[in-house]
């Protein structure tokens, strides 16, 4: 297999087909007391993040939009990621997800446990002008979590 | 992959092959260890090794500012420039070399007419006339001045196949509209629009017309006094040419009348600190030193299209693009997004199940290089109900191999996402 290929087969895991097939948390929640909207304008992806905090826990998320399976995936992966955690280790979570995605060296950097399933992105970092797909979800999040009114952009 | 191949020699089609691709240097780089199958000439196009030469011969043994210095190099970078000039005007059958105006491209071209005509012409209710069709660059322009004017924007809707609604056309245009700016060949679906007939429709209610031709110039002959139209801009670098390059056409008698948009040196007559006069069209509209080689290999494209031929591109283009059609109407899942009549080698397509930059990125993969996103025409795709399209754009090199490489590339996304039909 060439090496495109195989950088292709790492991007295109089949757990990201399977969550762009069938996102999970796909709905809005009327009972979200947090909520944001994300928007790529170039690339036509446009996304909603719901959630409910309460204390410092993310108790409940969810998401509504459209995208590309990378962009669908990883906002999928991301509610499932979040819910039950403290806002606090939902930030941090961000953090190493985006710093797995954009520093080469992140890939030798073992110690990074906690990104779970989200780990099957890794291979977005072999294709710079995607990284923008896998983090709108993110960057939503965060904007909903601070209450910024304005739409969360990655491009 | 063999049942499209029975498909496509029942139609009958046989398309030419120019055999030209060997003039591009950049065709033989591979990439991701694949042949280049280059298919984002409407974003654009390669340049042969015949502008590449022209570019570095100029700055070799040509280089000097124009217009300005007594010293041999100067005249004959003078010379140089000005005979592209002339190259230009003969490429599209302006009437004077001076009705051609060399701008950065088709974007600057836009704006200065807006801005230089359009300021000094449009008032407050006056109407442009645009189309669903139209690229940002002729929307923005027109929106910014009429922020300044007051002036107002209609836009004239388009069928489902892609098409102007000329009924809509007729019923929009009044004696308030002022100007028609309407692109020759739709950027993204590959339209080409009746521009004649439209002209003379606004020319009887006393509009004034401006022609996009971004997309037109490379794929068949523009005439501008056939066309009839009063402004025509166009690119170099969708012309085989270089980037940073490109050309408003206006009839001399709007160029006289119109002041200058941009100040400084080339475009005066005397400056004092009075007040200044201004030097006449078009170099009045050349203010600061201009992109003097990219002029010269703008005119080593023109001739490089015009040895071969436009007739003859146009020619192979149409075929290919009907050779093209058919390849991607055969596959299943694949749906075509703007079937005019009319079109140029212009190729927007969805795939069921897969997102345009999904498909990008795997098609790239193969070394297929295509557009995918909304083509800098947002109205059209919000038209559509679409974010966007995958969108493959023909040039003179393209062949039937090429569309052979889009299809199996296309085929391997649909292995890739688990989409492919095994129907017959």
């Amino acid at each position: 297999m060439s090496n495109i290929d195989s950088n292709l087969r790492e991007l295109y895991q089949e757990v990201i087909f399977d969550h762009n097939r069938q996102p999970r948390n796909f709905h809005a929640l009327p009972e979200a007391d947090h909520h944001a909207d994300g928007h790529n304008p170039l690339c036509g992806d446009q996304l909603t993040v719901y959630l409910r905090i309460a204390g410092d826990k993310v108790v409940d998320a969810s998401f509504v939009g459209h995208g590309c399976a990378i962009s669908t995936a990883s906002a999928s992966l991301m509610t499932e990621a979040i819910k039950g955690k403290p806002v606090a280790e939902v930030e941090a979570l961000f953090r190493a997800f985006h710093t797995m995605l954009t520093d080469a060296n992140a890939a030798e950097n073992e110690a990074q446990p906690e990104l779970g399933k989200l780990a099957v992105f890794a291979g977005v970092r072999e294709f710079p002008a995607r990284v923008k797909c896998a983090t709108l979800a993110w960057h939503t999040l965060h904007n909903a979590i601070i209450g910024a009114q304005a739409p969360a952009r990655t491009e | 992959m063999n049942a499209v191949t029975e498909d496509l020699s029942v139609n009958k089609l046989t398309p030419t092959r120019l055999g030209l691709a060997h003039d591009f240097p950049i065709l033989a780089r591979p990439v991701h260890g694949r042949r280049l199958v280059y298919l984002d000439n409407g974003a654009t196009t390669q340049k042969p090794e015949a502008v590449i030469e022209a570019e570095r011969r100029f700055y070799r043994e040509s280089n000097a500012n124009i217009h300005r210095g007594v010293h041999w190099l100067s005249q004959h970078a003078t010379d140089l420039y000005e005979a592209s000039r002339v190259t230009v005007q003969r490429f599209i059958n302006a009437a004077h070399a001076d009705e051609v105006v060399f701008t950065r491209g088709t974007t600057e071209a836009i704006n200065l007419v807006a801005q230089s005509w359009g300021r000094n012409t449009l008032r407050a209710g006056d109407e442009i006339l645009l189309t669903t069709l139209e690229h940002h660059s002729n929307i923005v322009p027109w929106q910014l001045l009429c922020e300044q004017t007051g002036a107002v924007i209609k836009v004239v809707p388009i069928s489902d196949a892609g098409e102007l609604d000329l009924d809509a056309f007729d019923a929009l245009l009044s004696e308030r509209t002022r100007l028609v700016a309407i692109t020759h060949v739709s950027n993204a679906l590959g339209t080409i629009n009746p521009v004649a007939m439209l002209t003379a429709k606004a020319h009887a209610v006393g509009a004034t017309v401006l022609v996009d031709g971004a997309q037109a110039v490379a794929h068949h002959k523009v005439d501008v006094q056939a066309l009839g139209c009063d402004f025509y801009a166009f690119s170099g670098h969708k012309l085989y040419g270089p980037t940073g390059i490109g050309v408003l056409w206006g009839r001399a008698g709007l160029l006289a009348a119109m002041p200058p948009w941009q100040g400084g040196g080339d475009m005066i007559r005397t400056v004092s600190f009075e007040g200044s006069t201004y030097a006449d069209a078009p170099q009045r509209f050349e203010a600061g030193t201009p992109n003097i080689a990219g002029s010269v290999a703008l005119a080593a494209a023109i001739d490089y299209v015009s040895a071969i031929g436009i007739e003859r591109i146009a020619a192979h283009e149409h075929a290919l693009l009907a050779h093209a059609t058919a390849a991607l109407a055969a596959i299943p899942g694949v749906r075509l997004i703007g079937t005019a009549a009319n079109k140029a080698g212009i190729l927007s397509f969805m795939v069921e199940r897969i997102h345009p930059h999904d498909l990008g990125t795997i098609l790239d993969s193969e070394g297929v290089a295509i557009r995918a996103g909304h083509h800098c025409a947002m109205p059209l795709m919000t038209r559509f109900k679409i974010p966007g399209t995958a969108r493959a754009s023909l040039g003179l090199y393209n062949d039937e191999a090429d569309i052979a490489a889009l299809v199996a590339a296309i085929h391997k996304a649909q292995d890739l996402f688990g989409t492919r039909s095994t129907a017959p």
